[in-house]
């Protein structure tokens, strides 16, 4: 509760500093702020329980998922701000990513549906406006409108899902459904199973899976790039823990009726979003359309339905967002240098910034499945909690798309040792290798020595 | 002790990454310094086929991954094999300005480092992350360092080598959801699992293309001779000289002793496939034109022989496997090296254009007949010994099979002696009148694996008496005598 309280507060706080003239200190105001979240949200590791009238719920699940997020939104706040292009607009767009934030925590501990539509929608709109923020910029102003317009439509598929869901059950309460559908298997099913499937296709567009993903490599290659890392990092962790604990706590008991779809959507995800990266010369583009492969590998913890599931989701989505932090915070670096946000501005990087080339590999080492880094036991992990599960046919399409995703990851890594004809130095201030060692650093700690997130849930 | 080897490379790595021009010499010292660990790991060691220096903490307990590591003989020879080799690839390529030579040679060393925590590895998961880690080193070098095609190859070598990696992980993971309780990464766990006839054919079917592909064992060796012909010389003789046991161990260490139901029924396919990669690739190697892609092709046999002793489930073959794989990484290190002297002198790897050197240079023809003597296994030096004992133990199986197997002797002393004669002997050409005779350097290297060759060729017993223990408890699980201490 004080976490969801200090991150709602600190949204408000960079939008009175406008006002106030403090804007000088805000940013060191947010990082503090966003460490006293973390630490608050720790606390209520053991002394969780229902909050705000049952709308709440702070068990394990969220205070390990906010603990992803905070600290996913702590780095990106430590490299980003520095790239907003308008000065004077900065402290909007901080305020914006903190309501953000904030939507994100909600979907990680609610327990009723009204706070999980709160939730998305906090999430949501923040970033319909970030997605423009570029206000000079055709392509983002593009992106501001698709995100907005399709995100909207989805909205209306979700709370339609919600409201079949309480005329069947009477309840918004997510155990008052759960009991419900256990109780009564044979009766109200048209409703409840109408809206299971309403809910499903509204998450499946947040964490952008086929056949729900059009939107994401238009919105991410005409976001602002720090915008895009944030989407696909915090976004996309917290749609999942939503949609993790909407599917597996909630309507867990009709597994059988809603898995054939997931399956259907992982599956379609991981072949769509491999093959077609690929053939993406676009940076954002390629990592949009990995990015739903991805989110087809972490939809098999959701289809697994057993002890691990959480746990590997969990770990999985840390690992993603880190490797993805220091990919796009190369990008942003490399763009810089080159005014190019394309996978061949990476040429010659090895000459042109030896240890950036080096993050960038362990980054893109990471994303692949490689070990000895965090995305590989990612992978590992997921792979293991669907197949204790008997989704083997399944994992081996898994397995053959990370075969294919090593094509396109390593083209990065390729043209980063091409001789090309663009010498020009890539310059990182001493603060960014800080930072990008030490996130390089946790993608190989948290790889080699997993056992502490794996034991968390 | 292991762990001291294994810790060895990796800090030596890190060091040498930073240390600019000063990093071959540094590399060196750190690979002798292994060296030296090595022998000191060697004297404490007792042969007696159960695994010594285990070392085991948990890794990941809620997983039931564990830090495993330990050696039987099988082990420590092929310890042995990577600590004496990787010294000598390093000096082989002080001739060499190789750009970068931080990243260079401290990607030499991180292999070493995976090599043998491949080698020791007594977890599948240890296994399998070190298996994959030594293949992103050698990636890269073939990658930066290689020759003009490198990207494609490359790309399509570690795709391919991925590809086996990968179904080898869906077995584990499936073998590890098998044993009892919460579950073990542990080779004894994985060991005591009894599987079904139907269920192991799938398990060795995984383990088995991904071994193969590793080894290449035909038809899973099409990456093999471009990533060889292209990749610089340290490149393509860690991955022939050492890399490639990975395979033949796995099959030795991995392979046999899980998937035994599946090997009943598969066995043969498997051998016949090895054998059938040793007639296709002698046959391609009869008519090359690149000295460097013959021997390529010509590992290729070779090791499909080793494969096919391995696979005859016999003690000699076993044997013959174990000790040929320490003689094969010897010789066609010696070979590799002897390549890329012709081709730094002459810029030019056709054997056409070559000829007439026995005239100017003596030393180098010397050290190279025994080289080639060695490969095509004459006794008295170590190819004779190991193919002996393999087409023992495949003649044990079948006698025409060893027919077939024997044909690789006979093809062999075909292509190696054809190419010596085309590089040797002769009359001088004109790229060949000015060829310099050995370096010190060169000497430096060449004389270590000539003494090497002759000694195992003449008195191997000691080798073979050392493999034996841990052979026979291999083949014992096999062959269903059970109740064996695998640990102790």
């Amino acid at each position: 509760m004080v976490t969801l309280i200090i991150l709602a507060g600190l949204g408000l706080i960079s939008l009175f500093s406008e006002i106030f003239s403090f804007r000088k200190i805000l940013y060191p105001l947010i990082l503090a702020g966003l460490a006293a979240a973390f630490v608050a949200n720790i606390t209520d590791w053991n002394t969780g329980g229902a909050i705000f009238n049952n709308m709440m719920h702070s068990d394990h699940f969220s205070v390990a998922f906010n603990g992803v997020l905070i600290a996913t939104a702590f780095f990106w706040f430590l490299v980003s701000p520095g790239y907003f292009h308008d000065p004077t607009n900065r402290t909007d767009h901080f305020s914006l990513l903190l309501f953000s934030l904030t939507g994100a925590t909600l979907l990680t501990s609610f327990s009723n549906m009204i706070m999980l539509f709160l939730g998305i929608e906090i999430l949501s709109i923040s970033l319909y406006v970030l997605a423009g923020s570029k206000k000079q910029d055709l392509a983002s102003n593009e992106a501001a409108l698709k995100y907005f317009l399709i995100g909207s439509f989805t909205t209306g598929f979700l709370l339609f899902g919600m409201a079949l869901l309480y005329g069947a059950s009477g309840s918004f309460n997510l155990e008052a459904i759960s009991r419900f559908i256990a109780n009564n298997q044979g009766q109200g099913n048209v409703l409840v199973y109408t809206g299971v499937i309403l809910m499903m296709s509204a998450l499946a567009f947040k964490v952008s899976a086929t056949p729900f993903h059009f939107w994401a490599p238009d919105v991410y290659q005409g976001s602002p790039t720090v915008v895009t890392s944030f989407m696909s990092t915090v976004v996309k962790t917290a749609a999942l823990a939503a949609f993790l604990r909407l599917f597996m706590y909630c309507f867990g008991t009709i597994n059988g009726f809603w898995s054939g779809g997931i399956e259907i959507i992982a599956a379609a995800s991981i072949i769509i979003g491999n093959l077609t990266a690929i053939f993406q010369d676009d940076f954002k583009r390629m990592i949009a359309y990995s990015g739903v492969s991805h989110a087809g590998y972490m939809l098999l913890a959701i289809l697994a339905m057993n002890n691990s599931s959480a746990s590997s989701l969990l770990y999985y989505s840390a690992g993603y967002s880190l490797s993805l932090l220091v990919a796009f915070s190369a990008l942003l670096l490399v763009a810089k240098a080159t005014g190019a946000e394309t996978i061949s501005a990476f040429n010659g990087l090895a000459k042109r910034n030896p240890l950036l080339a080096g993050i960038t590999i362990i980054a893109m080492l990471s994303l692949a499945g490689i070990p000895p880094t965090a995305g590989f036991f990612g992978k590992y992990y997921i792979f293991s909690a669907a197949l204790k599960s008997n989704y083997t046919g399944l994992v081996v399409l898994a397995v053959f798309g990370s075969l294919v995703g090593v094509l396109y990851y390593f083209r990065v890594i390729i043209v980063m040792f091409r001789e090309g004809s663009d010498t020009r130095p890539v310059v990182a201030s001493p603060g960014e290798r800080i930072y990008l060692l030490l996130i390089a650093f946790l993608i190989l700690f948290i790889g080699v020595w997993p056992g502490y997130l794996v034991s968390l849930l | 002790m292991i762990s001291i080897l294994i810790l060895i490379p990796f800090v030596a790595a890190i060091v040498v990454l930073f240390s600019g021009e000063k990093a071959k010499t540094i590399s060196f010292y750190a690979a002798i310094a292994e060296l030296i660990v090595s022998f000191y790991a060697l004297t404490l060691f007792r042969a007696d086929g159960g695994m010594q220096f285990v070392q085991d903490y948990w890794w990941i307990p809620s997983l039931g991954i564990s830090y495993t590591v330990g050696a039987d003989g099988i082990s420590m020879l092929l310890v042995l094999l990577t600590t004496v080799l990787t010294p000598l690839i390093i000096y082989s390529s002080f001739s060499h300005n190789y750009s970068r030579p931080g990243l260079f040679y401290s990607l030499i060393l991180i292999m070493q480092a995976a090599l043998i925590g491949v080698f020791t590895a007594l977890d599948g998961f240890l296994f399998y992350v070190f298996w994959e880690l030594a293949l992103i080193p050698i990636y890269l070098i073939c990658l930066v360092w290689g020759g003009k095609d490198r990207v494609r190859i490359t790309l399509k070598f570690f795709i391919y080598t991925l590809f086996g990696s990968l179904l080898m992980l869906v077995a584990l993971i499936w073998l590890w959801l098998q044993t009892p309780g919460t579950h073990s990464f542990a080779l004894e766990a994985l060991y005591k699992i009894q599987l079904t006839p139907g269920q192991s054919g799938w398990i060795f079917w995984a383990f088995f293309i991904s071994f193969a592909i590793k080894m290449p064992v035909f038809p899973f060796h099409t990456w093999q001779p471009d990533t060889y012909t292209d990749s610089p010389t340290p490149g393509t003789m860690l991955l022939s000289g050492i890399m490639l046991k990975m395979g033949v161990y796995g099959l030795i260490r991995w392979l046999l002793p899980i998937a035994t139901e599946g090997i009943g029924q598969w066995g043969w396919l498997a051998l016949s496939l090895s054998l059938v990669s040793v007639l296709y690739a002698s046959i391609i190697a009869l008519v090359q034109k690149d000295f460097k892609r013959l021997i390529a092709f010509s590992s290729i046999a070779h090791v499909g022989l080793i494969s096919a002793g391995v696979f005859s489930l016999s003690l000699q073959g076993t044997q013959g496997a174990v000790i040929q794989m320490l003689n094969h990484g010897i010789n066609v290190v010696g070979l590799f090296f002897i390549a890329d002297i012709l081709s730094t002198r002459l810029k030019t790897r056709e054997m056409s254009e070559m000829g007439g050197i026995r005239l100017v240079a003596p030393r180098f023809s010397a050290v190279f007949i025994i080289l080639v003597m060695a490969s095509i296994a004459l006794p008295l030096t170590n190819g004779f010994v190991g193919e002996f004992l393999l087409i023992n133990g495949i003649f044990q199986v079948s006698g025409r099979m060893a027919a077939v197997a024997g044909l690789t002797i006979i093809l062999g002393a075909v292509y190696m002696l054809t190419s010596y004669r085309k590089i040797v002997l002769g009359d001088k050409q004109a790229r060949t009148a000015l060829f310099a005779d050995l370096t010190p350097q060169e000497k430096g290297v060449l004389v270590p694996l000539v003494v090497l060759i002759i000694a195992i060729g003449v008195y191997p017993s000691p080798i073979l008496r050392f493999a034996e223990p841990s052979v026979k408890a291999i083949l014992g699980i096999i062959h269903g005598h059970g109740g064996m201490a695998l640990m102790n």
